[in-house]
């Protein structure tokens, strides 16, 4: 259920999310989805790739400091209220989301959200048992 | 090429009675302050100007009526003006890397050759190694002295030389792995690198033939020794050397690692005030001045090393009778008096390394706003560093900063920065970049 996530450290200067970019580019890795959050001397890139493994060995021998972690992949419909009915499954549980974003299907009906979560099992337990479809990795990646 | 026979500890003069010993330094020390006031222009006028000749060199307390030399004295005199023997008989220049403005030039004669060959097998003996020993020699190779230095030296000494020069760290660390290497020549931040890169990569330094490093170029911490050999399998020895004096193997930890061993036939050492010149009390601490005994192609009377240092006192266990220093922690040059108050870039190391248990490159920058120094510490985010989450890496930055003010006693600025962002010359950072008189 848990589906890998590569982290890389940029600093928030112009020009500095291209080279991880162009990094993958060159080797033939796709990124699927990403997210960037921000500080103000620095910024973390968040991606989902093609190929996780490749990605992170080619990354490293250009010298980032990347990070692999575990991340869930949430399926819900697409129309107002979807990410509501997920969040609310995990309200009043006490299980923390270290931080999230979203991407719609492209022609779809569908939208995915991606969760960072403190306790990951904890919230694949909850959310199954809510009903929620949790992605698997191939799944994903076949979107 | 250097031949390969089998360099022998016993034949070296690192056991000799002290009495033999300073009888051989006196008569080389006559005979190069003899050859310096002939031939080089510099050192027969200051000379002079004190009102001495070679002739007064009677004792060795006479080295004191010298006058000193300076790194600028070198700067002044480019490209060769303190060379002492004519172009034909050098045949080897080296450079220092000089940040500012024109390099130090330094000459050898085929005779300085073999000295410095024979010094740096000394120094690899000291270490426990020997014939058979596998060297991977990981200093740059070119004008620096630490490549071809740590080179010809393992070669004199009669072990595998693997010269890899600086840099390819994940190839370094395949050849290690793969060869066996049993030694490896670096400056101690490089292998600290080499460790972080190995452990990425999935080998266990643990568990590598490796048994000694020999580190050296730039001034490191008890500390990293410690995490060093916490961390690998290898024991870190500190080998101490300048250019301006011959190199690499000037001096060197034994397996005491109790202080450096000065090859004190070829480099007569001295500690003084920095401030006054005047020699300082046996074991006190004090600027080492350096003498070459030996060098032909470009002797030294008294250079001023900026290196600070004391003498131990008392022998050592391992039996030499060559006298030892302690480890150089600090440069009369690296001072920085930031608000007032005494820094050292050494202590800035020391808190990465307590407080993330690794050493990133870093580089301390200093400003003045509204007439205050302001210090920032730049840090690469290596893959040890590098948290997921804003708020793990801010926490870093936090608890960095915190340790940093507890124990400089001047609040610095962390900032992290991306890796190989921090600018590099031979496996060393630069460290400080000091924009305050700007």
């Amino acid at each position: 259920m848990k589906i890998t996530q590569l982290s890389v450290f940029v600093e928030n200067a112009p020009g500095h999310i291209l080279a991880p970019c162009r990094t993958l580019a060159d080797a033939g890795v796709n990124i699927r989805a990403l997210s960037l959050a921000d500080a103000q001397q620095y910024g973390i890139l968040r991606m989902i790739v093609s190929d996780c493994r490749e990605a992170n060995r080619i990354l490293e021998a250009h010298g980032f400091a990347v990070k692999v972690t575990e991340v869930l992949a949430v399926e819900v419909a697409d129309h107002p209220g979807g990410m509501a009915d997920v969040l609310g499954a995990l309200d009043g549980t006490g299980i923390n989301i270290e931080y999230m974003y979203a991407f719609p299907y492209v022609g779809g009906d569908k939208a995915i959200l991606i969760f960072r979560f403190a306790d990951p099992d904890a919230a694949i337990a909850r959310l199954q048992t809510a009903g929620i479809n949790l992605l698997a990795s191939a799944e994903l990646l076949k979107k | 090429m250097t031949s390969r026979a089998c360099f022998s500890p016993s034949s070296a003069l690192d056991f000799v009675p002290r009495n033999e010993l300073e009888q051989l330094q006196l008569r080389r020390l006559q005979t190069v302050v003899a050859l310096s006031y002939e031939n080089v222009p510099l050192f027969r006028s200051r000379m002079k100007e004190r009102g001495i000749a070679p002739e007064d060199i009677l004792s060795m307390e006479d080295i004191a009526k010298l006058p000193f030399t300076v790194k600028t004295d070198l700067r002044d005199t480019y490209p060769f003006g303190l060379f002492a023997v004519p172009m034909k008989d050098v045949v080897r220049l080296h450079a220092s890397s000089g940040t500012t403005g024109k390099p130090i030039v330094v000459a050898y004669t085929k005779a300085d050759l073999d000295v410095w060959s024979s010094v740096v097998a000394r120094s690899f003996s000291a270490c426990g190694l020997h014939e058979g020993d596998i060297i991977q020699v990981a200093y740059g190779y070119g004008l620096f002295t630490g490549g071809l230095g740590a080179h010809y030296g393992a070669e004199k000494l009669g072990a595998t030389v693997v010269p890899t020069s600086v840099g390819n760290t994940d190839r370094q660390i395949m050849l290690m792995s793969d060869f066996g290497t049993t030694a490896i020549c670096c400056t101690p931040t490089y292998f600290l690198h080499m460790m972080d890169r190995a452990e990425a990569l999935g080998v266990d330094m643990r568990k590598l033939p490796l048994r000694a490093g020999i580190f050296g170029a730039e001034p490191w911490t008890e500390g990293m020794r410690q995490h060093i050999e916490a961390n690998s399998s290898l024991k870190a020895f500190d080998i101490y050397g300048l250019s301006e004096i011959i190199g690499p193997g000037v001096g060197i930890e034994c397996v005491c690692q109790n202080g450096l061993h000065i090859f004190e036939d070829h480099f007569y050492p001295e500690i003084v005030d920095p401030e006054t010149g005047k020699l300082v009390p046996e074991g006190e601490e004090g600027e080492l001045v350096l003498t070459t005994l030996s060098k032909q192609a470009m002797p030294l009377l008294r250079y001023r090393t900026r290196d600070i240092t004391a003498f131990h006192t008392g022998s050592c266990d391992c039996g030499r009778t060559i006298r030892r220093i302690r480890r150089i922690g600090q440069r009369c040059d690296d001072m920085l008096i930031i608000r007032g108050i005494n820094v050292f870039p050494s202590q800035v190391e020391s808190v990465l390394l307590s407080t993330e248990g690794t050493l990133p490159h870093y580089q301390i920058i200093l400003t003045r706003e509204h007439g205050l120094d302001q210090m920032e510490v730049q840090v690469e985010v290596t893959q040890q560093l590098f948290a997921d989450t804003v708020s793990g890496l801010e926490a870093m930055q936090r608890k960095l900063a915190q340790a940093m003010e507890h124990v400089l006693q001047v609040r610095a600025r962390v900032t992290l920065v991306e890796p190989r962002t921090i600018q590099r010359s031979e496996g060393k950072a630069k460290r400080v970049i000091d924009r305050r008189q700007s």
